[in-house]
C-alpha cells in the first residue's frame, strides 16, 4: 500500500437533539493511500456525509459532537487543530466538492470573485495573479471560453458548468486531497459521465487522493479503487473494488446490488432487501442490519459485529464470518 | 381483450402533440421592441400506449418528460395536437366530461414529500378520490375500501389514521400509489415515481408497480431518466430530446441494439454497477441544447458524431424501421 494520506481511526460523530441523541457515525475506521480513491458508498442517513464533514470539522457543534476516535492527516490529528490551523487545512490541502453547487457557490458574487477569493487567502496572491490563475483552473475544468465566463454569476452557468467551477474552487489551491460528496447526483447521466471523466483526469494528471461519497454504485464500480459500504452509522464492508463487486460478504452489500436493476437484462422481478432502513434515533441493538437481514442469527440481536478480516485486504462486519457459524 | 382487433386495444394514442411556452421577457425588452421567444417544451410528438403495457419516457431534465405526463392528463393545455383516449379526443371533452375522464387516467408523482397533504390522514387522502368520483357511499364502504388499498400496496390496518409525516419516502410512495388505484383507473402515469429512493426501496416500489399491473390489469405511461429503471419496468421506451422524440422501440431491441446517436450517447453514458464493464463516456460534444427558439433541422446538431448537411437543414421526421422501432434520424 502507497503512504497512508488519510487515516480514520474509531469515528464516531454524535449529535444531541432536542428528541434524544443521535450517532450518525459509530465507530468508523478507514485508510487512504497517496493517489488512491476511496468510494464511500451507502443509502440516505447511512453516515456518509456526515463522516466527510467531521474530517474537514465542518460538523456544527452543537448540536454535534465528535464523541471519538482519530482522523490523521498527514500524521497529524485533525480534531486537534484550532480554528486558524483548521483554517489552513481548508482548501489548501483538502478541498470538498459539493452536491448541490446552487447552494455550495455564492449567488451575488462572480465565479472570478469567488474562486480567488481563496487563492488570495491561502497563497497570498495578488488580485491580478489570482484572476489569471483563476482563467487557467477554468480552461482546466473545460469551461469554454474561461476569459468570458469569468466575470458571470453562477446562475447564468447550466449544471453540469456550475460542478465544473466548484471543481475549478476546489483545485485551485493544489490539494493534496479531494472529498467530493455526491458530485454528479444532481447532474444528468450524461453530464455525470463527463465530470466522473473530469475528476478522475484531475486525480491522475494533479496525484491527488479522492474519498468519493455516492449512493450510486455504479459510479463507483467505474471511479474507485477501493471501496468501504456504509449502513446505519456502521462500515460494514471495506476491501478492493474488485473484490467488492465479486465477492461480496456482507448481506448488506449483497442486497444493495440484487437491488439495482439491470441495463444488459430484463428480469422480471427485483430482488429488494425487506423492510425499511431503521430508526436513527431508535436503532435496534446488536447489528444494525438484523431486522432486514435474511441471515438473522441470535447473536446478531446481541452484539454489534466487529469488522473482520474475511479475505485479504478484505473485511466484513457480520456474525456469519464469526469462527464456527455456518452461512 | 383477446378477440379484439389492433385498435381496439389501443388505450392512449397521442399525435402532433405539442406545448409551446411564451417567454414575454422583462419590460426592457418589451420597450426594447424584442421579440418574445419561443420555449418548445413538446414539439409534435406521436405515440401510443396499448391496454396493459408500460411504455417507459425516458430523456434528461428539461426533455419535456413531465410536460407530457401533465399535457396528456389535461393539467395544462396543449398549444396542439391530439390526446385519444379509447379513441375519443380528450381536448374536445367538456369540463364534467373531464372531470369524470380524471378517474381513468392517475399520476404518482416523483416526490412523495411534497404530493401527500400533510395535514390530513392517510384515511381521507385515499377516500377523498372516491368520494369526489362517487365510488363509495357510507363510511363503513370506504374504510373497507380503504383497507384493501393499504394491504394492497404493503401497509396495514395502523396506518390509516396517521399522518404523512409519519412514513418514510418509500411508504409514502406506496401511499401515493394506492391513491392513484383508490378510483380504480385504466392508465397510471408516473412521473420519476421512483427517483428519489434509495436503491434497496426503489426495487421494492418497482416490484410493487409490476405487481399491480398483473393484478389490475393496469397500463403504464411510466417517466423516469434512469436507463436501468425504465429497461426494467418497460414493454415499450420512447426517447426524448429536447422536445422531440427521437426513437421508440419495444425495451430489448432498443437497449441491445440502439439505433439513434442520442440513445447510443445515453446508453454510453451509464454507469453500470459492475467494474468489468467498459467506464461512462459521453459520445456527443458539449451540452444539452436547448428549447428556446431552437434552430430548424435536427435537434442534435452541433453534438452529433454522424453529423451532414442535411441535418441542419431538415428536421428529421419518425419513421418506421420494422420491428416495431421507430426512429428520427437522416442517417441510419
Amino acid at each position: 500500500m502507497p503512504e497512508t494520506v488519510l487515516e480514520l481511526d474509531d469515528l464516531t460523530v454524535r449529535f444531541r437533539l432536542r428528541r434524544g441523541d443521535l450517532t450518525a457515525v459509530d465507530g468508523v475506521s478507514f485508510a487512504i493511500g497517496r493517489g488512491e480513491t476511496f468510494g464511500l458508498v451507502g443509502e440516505s442517513g447511512s453516515g456518509k456525509s456526515v463522516t466527510a464533514r467531521a474530517i474537514m470539522r465542518l460538523i456544527p457543534d452543537p448540536p454535534g459532537e465528535i464523541q471519538r476516535g482519530r482522523i490523521l492527516f498527514g500524521g497529524d490529528n485533525v480534531l486537534d487543530k484550532n480554528a486558524a490551523e483548521m483554517r489552513a487545512l481548508r482548501g489548501r490541502h483538502i478541498a470538498m466538492v459539493f452536491q448541490e453547487p446552487m447552494s455550495a457557490l455564492n449567488p451575488v458574487f462572480t465565479v472570478c470573485e469567488q474562486i480567488s477569493d481563496a487563492l488570495r487567502t491561502n497563497l497570498g496572491l495578488s488580485k491580478q495573479e489570482a484572476r489569471e490563475r483563476v482563467v487557467e483552473l477554468l480552461a482546466l475544468v473545460g469551461i469554454p471560453s474561461p476569459q468570458k465566463r469569468l466575470d458571470s454569476y453562477v446562475h447564468e452557468f447550466s449544471g453540469g458548468m456550475r460542478q465544473r467551477v466548484m471543481l475549478a474552487m476546489a483545485l485551485s489551491c493544489n490539494p493534496g486531497f479531494l472529498i467530493a460528496d455526491e458530485p454528479t447526483t444532481a447532474l444528468d447521466v450524461t453530464i455525470q459521465a463527463t465530470i466522473l471523466e473530469l475528476i478522475t483526469s484531475m486525480i491522475d494528471k494533479l496525484g491527488m487522493s479522492l474519498l468519493f461519497i455516492t449512493h450510486n454504485l455504479g459510479v463507483v464500480a467505474h471511479s474507485c479503487d477501493k471501496i468501504g459500504v456504509m449502513y446505519a452509522s456502521h462500515m460494514v464492508e471495506l476491501g478492493e473494488k474488485r473484490e467488492i463487486f465479486a465477492n461480496p460478504q456482507h448481506p448488506y452489500t449483497v442486497g444493495l446490488l440484487n437491488s439495482i436493476p439491470r441495463l444488459d437484462i430484463q428480469a422480471r422481478h427485483l430482488t429488494p432487501i425487506a423492510g425499511s432502513v431503521c430508526n436513527m434515533m431508535e436503532p435496534p441493538s446488536g447489528c444494525k442490519f438484523h431486522p432486514r437481514c435474511a441471515h438473522a442469527m441470535d447473536v446478531c440481536r446481541r452484539e454489534v459485529p466487529k469488522l473482520k478480516e474475511v479475505a485479504p485486504g478484505h473485511h466484513a462486519a457480520c456474525h456469519l464470518h464469526d469462527r464456527g457459524a455456518t452461512t | 381483450m383477446t378477440a379484439q382487433g389492433a385498435t381496439d386495444d389501443m388505450l392512449l394514442e397521442v399525435r402532433g402533440l405539442t406545448k409551446h411556452f411564451m417567454l414575454h421577457g422583462d419590460i426592457y425588452s418589451k420597450l426594447a421592441g424584442e421579440k418574445a421567444q419561443v420555449l418548445k417544451a413538446v414539439d409534435g410528438i406521436d405515440f401510443h400506449i396499448r391496454r396493459g403495457e408500460t411504455l417507459g419516457l425516458v430523456g434528461e431534465s428539461g426533455c419535456g418528460k413531465s410536460t407530457t405526463a401533465r399535457l396528456v392528463t389535461r393539467l395544462i393545455e396543449p398549444s396542439g395536437g391530439e390526446v385519444r383516449l379509447k379513441d375519443e379526443d380528450l381536448l374536445a371533452f367538456s369540463p364534467r366530461r373531464m372531470k369524470e375522464t380524471r378517474k381513468d387516467i392517475q399520476l404518482v408523482f416523483q416526490d412523495p414529500y411534497s404530493s401527500l397533504n400533510p395535514r390530513k390522514t392517510i384515511m381521507h387522502i385515499l377516500s377523498r378520490p372516491m368520494e369526489i368520483h362517487g365510488l363509495a357511499h357510507s363510511w363503513n364502504e370506504k374504510r373497507e375500501r380503504v383497507l384493501h388499498l393499504l394491504h394492497r400496496v404493503g401497509l396495514s390496518v395502523e396506518h390509516i389514521d396517521r399522518y404523512p409525516h409519519e412514513f418514510s419516502g418509500g411508504q409514502r410512495q406506496r401511499i401515493a400509489i394506492a391513491r392513484a388505484l383508490s378510483v380504480e383507473p385504466e392508465l397510471v402515469i408516473g412521473d420519476e415515481p421512483v427517483s428519489a429512493l434509495d436503491v434497496s426501496i426503489q426495487a421494492q416500489v418497482l416490484n410493487l408497480f409490476r405487481d399491480l399491473q398483473e393484478e389490475f390489469g393496469l397500463t403504464y405511461l411510466f417517466i423516469a431518466h434512469d436507463l436501468s429503471v425504465i429497461r426494467h419496468i418497460s414493454d415499450r421506451v420512447a426517447v426524448m430530446y429536447v422536445g422531440k422524440i427521437v426513437e421508440t422501440a419495444p425495451a430489448s431491441a432498443l437497449f441491445d441494439k440502439p439505433l439513434h446517436p442520442y440513445t447510443k450517447a445515453l446508453l454510453a453514458a451509464v454507469p453500470e454497477a459492475d467494474p468489468a464493464k467498459p467506464p461512462p463516456r459521453l459520445t456527443l460534444k458539449g451540452e444539452v441544447s436547448t428549447p428556446i427558439d431552437p434552430p430548424p433541422g435536427c435537434r442534435l446538431c452541433g453534438r452529433c458524431p454522424n453529423e451532414t448537411k442535411v441535418c441542419s437543414e431538415t428536421e428529421p421526421p419518425l419513421l418506421d424501421v420494422g420491428g416495431g422501432r421507430q426512429v428520427a434520424c437522416h442517417n441510419l
